[in-house]
C-alpha cells in the first residue's frame, strides 16, 4: 500500500464542511423524531401487554412480533416502495406527488415504529419485574387498575429500564444510517458522497464516525445522570456509580 | 359485616376453595389458620375480590363482592389489606406510602391526608420515619407502616394475609403488638396467620383449613380445648409442639 495522502483540511471547504452540518443535522433529527414516536407509542403496546384484557395483549403481541422480527433495512424499503402503492388512490397520489421530503419521513415513521417494537418489550419486561403483590397492594386500598399503573408499575417499572432504554436510543440513533438506502442524506449518506467526491476516504467516515460517537457519549453521560437522580433511595445501582 | 356464601374456586381441574362459608360479624376478630396450601390466602383474597372465585357469594356490608355491576375500587377503599410480604410501594417514603390512596382514592387534600399520615405513624412508633423509604426500613417497620397504610382510609374491616410470617422473631411481636390494639380497640378482622398467641389473646373464633375445605369453625376456646376434628387436632398439636 502506498503512502495515503491526507487531506483534513478538505473538509472544511464547502461545499464539503456543509453536506456534513447537514448530514449530522439530519441524522439527529431523524433520531429524535423517531425516538418521539417509538417511546410513547413503544410505552402504550408494552403496556398493552401486560393488562388482565386479552384482546389488549393479542393487539401488543402481534405489534412487536411484526416489528421486531423484520430485518430494518426489509422495513425501510416496505414503507418506501411497498406501502405507498397499497394505499388509497387519493392518498398513494399525495405521497407520492405532493408529500415533502418523502424519504426523510418515511425513514422517521419506518425506524419510530421498530424502535417502539424494541421499548415496548422493555416497559414490558419492566412492569413484568415487578412483583404481582404490588399490583395487588393498589387495587386492595381501592385504587383502579389504571391509578395502578401510573402510580406504582409505571414508575418504579421506568425506572428499572432506564439502562436497557438508553440503548435503544443509541440504537434509533446509529440505525438511522439505514436511511440513506432510501436516499436521506444523513451523516453516513454525505461522508460516502464526500469520498466519492474527493477520494478522501479516512477523513470522511474518520469524521462521521467520530461525531457519532461524540452524541451516543453525550446520550451516555446524560442518562447516567438520569439514572442516579431517580434512583430509589436504600436500594443499589451499581450500573450508576 | 363479611359474608362467605358457598365460595368455590378452580384452577382448571384443581379445586383450590371447595363451599367455603364464613360469617363475620362487625367488631369480630377471626383468625384462619391450616397447613400451606390449604386456600386461606386465596379465600382471604376472594373477600376484597382481588381473587375471582367460581361459584358461590361473597358480600361484604351487603355489597356483593362478585357482582359484575359492583364499583369493587369504591368497596376495596373501606376494606384495609395487610400482605405477607409488605408490599409497600419502593419509589414512595413512608409518609407517601400512606399518603397515596387517601388522596387518589378519597380525594382527600394534601394537608388532611398528611395530618392523617402523621397520627398513625404516632400511633405505631415511627414518626420518626415518615421520610425514609421502604428500603431504609427493617421488616417490621415496613409492615406497621403497611398497617397504617390501611388503617389510613378508615376501613370497617381489616385483612390480614400472613402478615408475620416474612418476618424475624423479634419484628413478629412489633407487628403483633399493633394488631392486637387494632382488636382492642373493635376493629372487625380476618387474620390468615399460624401465630396461635395471638389468636387466644384477641380472637373471637378460629377457622381451620385443609385442602381448599372449612374443616372447623369454633370459638376461641373450644377450638383451643377440644377441636372436633382429627385434621385441626393433629395440626394444633404440631405448631404447639415447640
Amino acid at each position: 500500500m502506498g503512502a495515503y495522502n491526507w487531506n483534513w483540511p478538505i473538509l472544511l471547504k464547502e461545499p464539503y464542511f456543509g453536506w456534513i452540518v447537514s448530514g449530522f443535522g439530519n441524522t439527529c433529527l431523524i433520531a429524535v423524531i423517531a425516538w418521539a414516536i417509538a417511546f410513547p407509542l413503544g410505552s402504550a403496546v408494552g403496556l398493552a401487554r401486560t393488562t388482565e384484557l386479552p384482546w389488549l395483549r393479542l393487539i401488543g403481541t402481534a405489534y412487536v412480533e411484526l416489528f421486531r422480527n423484520i430485518p430494518l433495512l426489509a422495513q425501510m424499503f416496505v414503507w418506501y416502495y411497498v406501502v405507498p402503492e397499497l394505499l388509497p388512490n387519493d392518498w398513494s397520489q399525495w405521497v407520492k406527488r405532493d408529500m415533502p421530503y418523502p424519504q426523510f419521513y418515511t425513514a422517521v415513521l419506518c425506524l419510530g415504529l421498530y424502535t417502539a417494537s424494541r421499548v415496548a418489550e422493555q416497559v414490558r419486561s419492566g412492569i413484568e419485574a415487578i412483583p404481582r403483590g404490588q399490583r395487588h397492594a393498589g387495587l386492595a386500598m381501592g385504587l383502579t387498575p389504571g391509578q395502578v399503573y401510573r402510580y406504582i408499575l409505571l414508575p418504579v417499572g421506568y425506572r428499572t429500564i432506564i439502562p436497557p432504554l438508553t440503548s435503544d436510543f443509541l440504537g434509533v440513533f446509529k440505525n438511522s444510517s439505514l436511511a440513506l438506502t432510501i436516499g436521506v442524506l444523513e451523516l453516513t449518506s454525505q461522508a460516502r458522497q464526500i469520498e466519492e467526491y474527493t477520494f478522501a476516504a479516512f477523513e470522511a467516515f474518520a469524521t462521521a464516525t467520530v461525531l457519532y460517537c461524540m452524541v451516543t457519549g453525550l446520550v451516555i453521560l446524560i442518562m447516567r445522570q438520569v439514572e442516579r437522580r431517580t434512583r430509589i433511595a436504600g436500594t443499589i445501582a451499581l450500573g450508576a456509580s | 359485616m363479611i359474608e362467605v356464601k358457598n365460595v368455590s374456586k378452580w384452577y382448571s381441574s384443581f379445586r383450590v376453595l371447595d363451599n367455603c362459608s364464613l360469617a363475620i360479624a362487625k367488631g369480630e376478630v377471626v383468625v384462619i389458620c391450616g397447613p400451606s396450601g390449604s386456600g386461606k390466602s386465596t379465600l382471604i383474597k376472594c373477600i376484597n375480590g382481588l381473587e375471582p372465585f367460581t361459584q358461590g357469594s361473597i358480600a361484604v356490608d351487603g355489597i356483593s363482592v362478585g357482582d359484575r355491576s359492583t364499583n369493587l375500587p369504591k368497596l376495596r377503599a373501606r376494606i384495609g389489606m395487610v400482605f405477607q410480604n409488605f408490599e409497600l410501594f419502593p419509589h414512595m417514603t413512608a409518609r407517601q406510602n400512606i399518603m397515596l390512596a387517601q388522596q387518589k382514592v378519597l380525594n382527600r387534600d394534601n394537608a388532611a391526608a398528611d395530618r392523617k399520615a402523621q397520627e398513625l405513624l404516632d400511633r405505631i412508633g415511627l414518626a420518626d420515619h415518615a421520610g425514609k423509604y421502604p428500603a431504609q426500613l427493617s421488616g417490621g417497620q415496613q409492615q406497621r407502616v403497611a398497617i397504617a397504610r390501611a388503617l389510613a382510609m378508615d376501613p370497617i374491616a381489616m385483612l390480614f394475609d400472613e402478615p408475620t410470617s416474612a418476618l424475624d422473631p423479634e419484628m413478629i411481636t412489633e407487628v403483633l403488638d399493633v394488631m392486637v390494639r387494632l382488636a382492642l380497640d373493635g376493629m372487625t378482622m380476618a387474620v390468615v396467620t399460624h401465630e396461635m398467641g395471638f389468636a387466644r389473646k384477641v380472637a373471637h373464633r378460629v377457622v381451620f383449613m385443609d385442602q381448599g375445605t372449612i374443616v372447623e369453625d369454633a370459638p376461641k376456646e373450644e377450638f383451643f380445648g377440644t377441636p372436633r376434628s382429627e385434621r385441626a387436632q393433629q395440626f394444633l398439636s404440631k405448631i404447639l409442639q415447640h
